[in-house]
């Protein structure tokens, strides 16, 4: 019975609200990148996609980490759980993402220079 | 009696039960297995906005163009600031709602219940914006025209801004009438008649010189093609079939019909999410009141429901950055 809750908790609340802090510079900064789009970022490509691009993913893989570490506070848990949850997920979303992404452009190629009239 | 109780004498040994390796409650250990899975799903659909945008990376719609309302601002060009504006709601009854669990682990009922109740607001607004998101998405602004080759053309006057077809429209003596099931043959009906025709439309283009048409095509600059006055007259006249206004799952005026769809599969199944979700606090939100918690001993249930609802959250991060920042 409530075995979770019987041994000691320590308010989190100052890491709480220090995380909050930094979730909302980093989608301040988001926005602002978003927004003014500097042109070096936009005009250097990096493994095909724009620099701007890179940092956007970063940052939100950044978010993601912190929402899941410090709000659903898998750093708590135990490393089998945390184990289970996020490399399941990672492996499975990168791999479908690797797939999909390589096959869109595949099919951009062939939309674009096979001998295919598909604007008519 | 006695013969009910089942002795394995294994009991305090590894194999007796009771073990808990991952160290988490049943339900806990549940709800996470269960959040992987709605994370693949979620996965899933953005794989495939993936694979749908790089099939047309070179004429994918500007998403700073499509989303560019704020509420009290129109005709005003806000990008993104509405949807930040969500993102910053969600994050923040993210908050609220790790303050309840981290309430909850010390028995503090009153607390508890403000938490759980400012993250019920902050859902509910979630939700509200993005209907009022839906709305303008479903409305549309300017209008295009559609092509027989299944793309849409633009309308922008001589400096490259939009203008909107209801500005430059001719009008034409011809009514036009949705075919209804009363009088179609074979119990048939149209789809719904925009409001303006083709021939409406092209004839206006014809009147107003300083009107040009701009392509969903990226130039080498990555702004999208505006074709001169002579090639936007040949380009309307030989391929313009249709007009549409603001966006269903078949037509929209903002780019490929896939990008629509994405739209509102994926919002509408994250805003779907959000909506179970207000729900379920709701629920909880009542048990903490009635005091189921403090007689159970312990607020696990705001911590299980709190994991959903930051996941919730999770997703949202990503929603935000490939569709509107991407």
């Amino acid at each position: 019975m409530a075995h979770s809750t019987t041994h000691h908790h320590e308010s989190n609340t100052k890491r709480i609200w220090f995380v909050f802090a930094l979730l909302s510079f980093v989608t301040i900064v988001e926005v602002f990148l978003g927004i003014i789009k500097p042109e070096f970022l936009v005009d250097t490509h990096f493994l095909a996609m724009r620099l701007l691009n890179w940092i956007f993913i970063i940052l939100t893989i950044y978010k993601a980490y912190y929402i899941a570490w410090a709000f659903m506070h898998l750093e708590g848990e135990s490393k089998g759980l945390r184990r289970a949850v996020v490399w399941s997920a990672i492996f499975l979303i990168s791999y479908l993402m690797f797939i999909l992404l390589t096959e869109g452009d595949y099919i951009f190629d062939v939309f674009k220079n096979g001998q295919v009239a598909w604007d008519f | 009696m006695e013969a009910t109780v089942i002795r394995t004498g294994t009991e305090g040994k590894t194999w007796g039960g009771g073990n808990e390796p991952l160290k988490a409650s049943y339900g806990k250990m549940m709800m996470w297995f269960f959040i992987v899975s709605d994370a693949l799903t979620f996965s899933g659909f953005l794989a495939a906005y993936g694979f749908s945008r790089f099939k047309f990376i070179d004429s994918w719609p500007i998403a700073d163009e499509v989303f560019n309302h704020f509420p009290f601002l129109h005709g005003v060009d806000a990008p993104m600031y509405y949807v930040a504006f969500m993102t910053f709601i969600l994050i923040f009854s993210s908050v609220t709602m790790v303050l309840a669990v981290d309430a909850g682990h010390h028995m503090k009922k009153g607390k508890v219940t403000l938490y759980m109740f400012l993250t019920i607001i902050g859902g509910a607004i979630f939700v509200g914006s993005q209907a009022w998101e839906w709305k303008n998405f479903i409305q549309g602004e300017y209008g295009a025209v559609t092509t027989m080759g299944g793309n849409v053309l633009q309308f922008v006057d001589a400096e490259g801004e939009r203008v909107a077809i209801e500005d430059f429209v001719a009008e034409l003596p011809v009514t036009r009438v949705a075919n209804q099931r009363n009088n179609g043959i074979w119990f048939s009906e149209n789809e719904t008649v925009s409001e303006y025709t083709i021939e409406e439309v092209k004839a206006g283009f014809a009147a107003n010189e300083d009107i040009l048409i701009r392509t969903k095509m990226f130039d080498e600059n990555g702004q999208k093609t505006i074709l001169s006055r002579e090639e936007s007259l040949s380009k309307l006249n030989a391929e313009a079939i249709g007009v549409v206004q603001g966006a269903n799952l078949t037509h929209n005026e903002y780019g490929p019909p896939l990008f629509a769809d994405f739209f509102f599969f994926i919002t509408g199944f994250h805003g779907f999410h959000v909506l179970s979700g207000v729900i379920i606090n709701i629920i909880i939100f009542f048990n903490v009141i009635l005091g189921t918690y403090e007689r159970r001993g312990s607020y696990e249930m705001v911590e299980k429901v709190g994991l959903y609802w930051h996941f919730v959250d999770l997703v949202w991060v990503f929603v935000f950055t490939f569709f509107y920042l991407v």
